[in-house]
């Protein structure tokens, strides 16, 4: 289990992380990224770390809860 | 077992290679080379906001160094690579250090076009963190700035110095420079655009020499016009840094030559991500290279599975994508426009009043001749710019791309072309 956060004053509205890893992020009509959940799943975490690593100015964490 | 990875090249490519191969569980030893003794930053802000002086350097960081050392990637910067000796799998270092390696990982990006005119001073070219920072220093003072070049760099650094309140004026051999991306119509657009923020223009005409120093620099047209500036910068694309390679024995051609797997077709255990790499897409049946950020990564994240994974090989095909920042415009482009020959507007780009909430929003959908939806060129409209790659990446036909941007305008939003 780990936590997924969001820097939502840095997001840019990239939408990479909706590529990487579309059953956690999405993207507001403004273009600031939301959240579908917050806790993932160990199956989830690859994908999570690769929309965190994908994200242009770095507006994307996890943490192991 | 593969025992030691040697990186070289510590940019966007290479770091997201070593840290991605960590993050799979590769325990073997990662060494990352990098030419520039800076710590690895990152680069699309050098033409935007660390160039306005809005963003201090730690925010351009890529890799810190305790996060190397916690990573366990071990960082040898300052010198670079001379050659490499492939037979005895070393990289030479120029300094005359060996450095021996089970795999390599080619990822030294590319370098800015140099500029074919000479001036004392004041003449830029923007690649590299020094780069912007000497530029920074030069459009800090009052003057007029000359951008040769009217692509994505020359636009976005036109843009900047506007923003600092510099007088601008673009020059290209072509009209429309844009257009040769993205088609004349819409390239048009990006010409209006300058135009709408008191940028000048000169398309259409080609520079003939540049002359003088910082602050009093003559440039001459080859209409026979010429410009007085205070600073010149020279964006006019960039070359893979392959040069390097020659003695390798390897197959360079405008970058490494690799198969569909980013290896270098004729030596298995040598790979190339990012700029220099030159891999056969299978999605358009050719060899391509693609200097995008998001490829940097994407390419990265396929090239450590399969240093690690030689077993379980993955053809690397993306989606391009690149976005660029100019004015009130955050431009997104996904796909590859130039493969396609018609396309579709959906949007008010070319009317900025048409929309109450200011800032107009706008999508190109491009198609081919197969009527297969090939690539989108996206304007302020974060929702168009998510449902256009979504359906660029499952392969979408032209018809169900533009029903689909169709209904997300709304009825407000017809096809204008």
């Amino acid at each position: 289990m780990a936590v997924v956060k969001a820097d939502f004053e840095t997001c840019q509205g990239y939408a990479n992380c909706v590529m990487a890893a579309p059953e956690v992020y999405d993207i507001d009509d403004e273009g600031t990224v939301v959240l579908l959940k917050e806790e993932i799943t160990d199956e989830e975490r690859a994908k999570v770390d690769e929309a965190v690593n994908s994200c242009p100015v770095s507006a994307l964490s996890v943490e192991d809860a | 077992m593969t025992a030691s990875v040697v990186i070289v090249g510590s940019s966007v490519a290479g770091v997201r290679t070593a840290q991605a191969l960590r993050r799979g569980a590769y325990e073997g030893r990662i060494v990352l080379l990098g030419a520039e003794s800076e710590l690895p930053y990152d680069k699309p802000p050098l033409s935007k906001q660390f160039l306005a002086g809005e963003w201090p350097a730690e925010r351009v960081a890529l890799l810190s160094a305790e996060a190397a050392e916690q990573a366990r990637i071990e960082l040898q910067l300052g010198v670079a690579a001379d050659h490499l000796d492939v037979a005895e799998r070393q990289v030479v270092m120029a300094n005359g250090k060996r450095i021996g390696y089970d795999v390599v990982v080619l990822a030294t990006g590319s370098q800015a076009r140099p500029s074919p005119w000479v001036a004392e001073s004041g003449l830029h070219v923007l690649r590299t963190i020094a780069d912007s920072q000497a530029l920074a220093a030069d459009l800090a003072r009052d003057g007029p700035v000359v951008v040769v070049g009217g692509g994505f760099i020359g636009a976005e650094v036109a843009a900047t110095a506007r923003s600092l309140g510099r007088e601008v004026t673009i020059v290209d051999p072509l009209e429309v420079p844009v257009g040769r991306l993205l088609g004349r119509e819409v390239g048009s657009m990006f010409v209006d655009l300058h135009h709408r923020n008191r940028v000048a223009t000169h398309f259409g005409t080609g520079v003939k020499s540049v002359e003088g120093r910082a602050g009093q620099l003559t440039v001459r047209l080859t209409d026979g016009q010429t410009l007085t500036a205070a600073t010149v910068v020279v964006g006019i694309g960039a070359l893979p840094n392959d040069s390097w390679l020659a003695s390798s024995g390897l197959l360079v051609d405008d970058g490494v030559v690799c198969d569909e797997y980013c290896r270098a077709v004729n030596a298995p255990e040598v790979f190339a991500v990012g700029d220099v790499a030159r891999w056969m897409h299978l999605g358009y049946g050719e060899s391509c290279r693609v200097e995008h950020w998001t490829n940097a990564v994407d390419q990265a994240a396929c090239v450590a599975h399969n240093v690690f994974h030689p077993e379980a090989l993955r053809a690397y095909r993306p989606v391009e994508y690149v976005w660029s920042d100019q004015y009130d415009w955050k431009i997104q482009i996904v796909g590859r426009p130039t493969r396609a020959t018609s396309h579709c507007l959906i949007g008010d780009l070319g009317r900025p009043s048409a929309r109450a909430a200011g800032k107009p929003r706008a999508v190109a959908l491009y198609k081919d001749d197969s009527a297969q939806f090939t690539a989108a060129a996206i304007v302020n409209w974060p929702k168009a710019l998510v449902t256009a790659r979504r359906l660029l990446a499952v392969g979408s036909s032209f018809d169900d791309a533009l029903s689909q941007l169709e209904q997300l305008a709304g009825p407000r939003m017809e096809p204008i072309s």
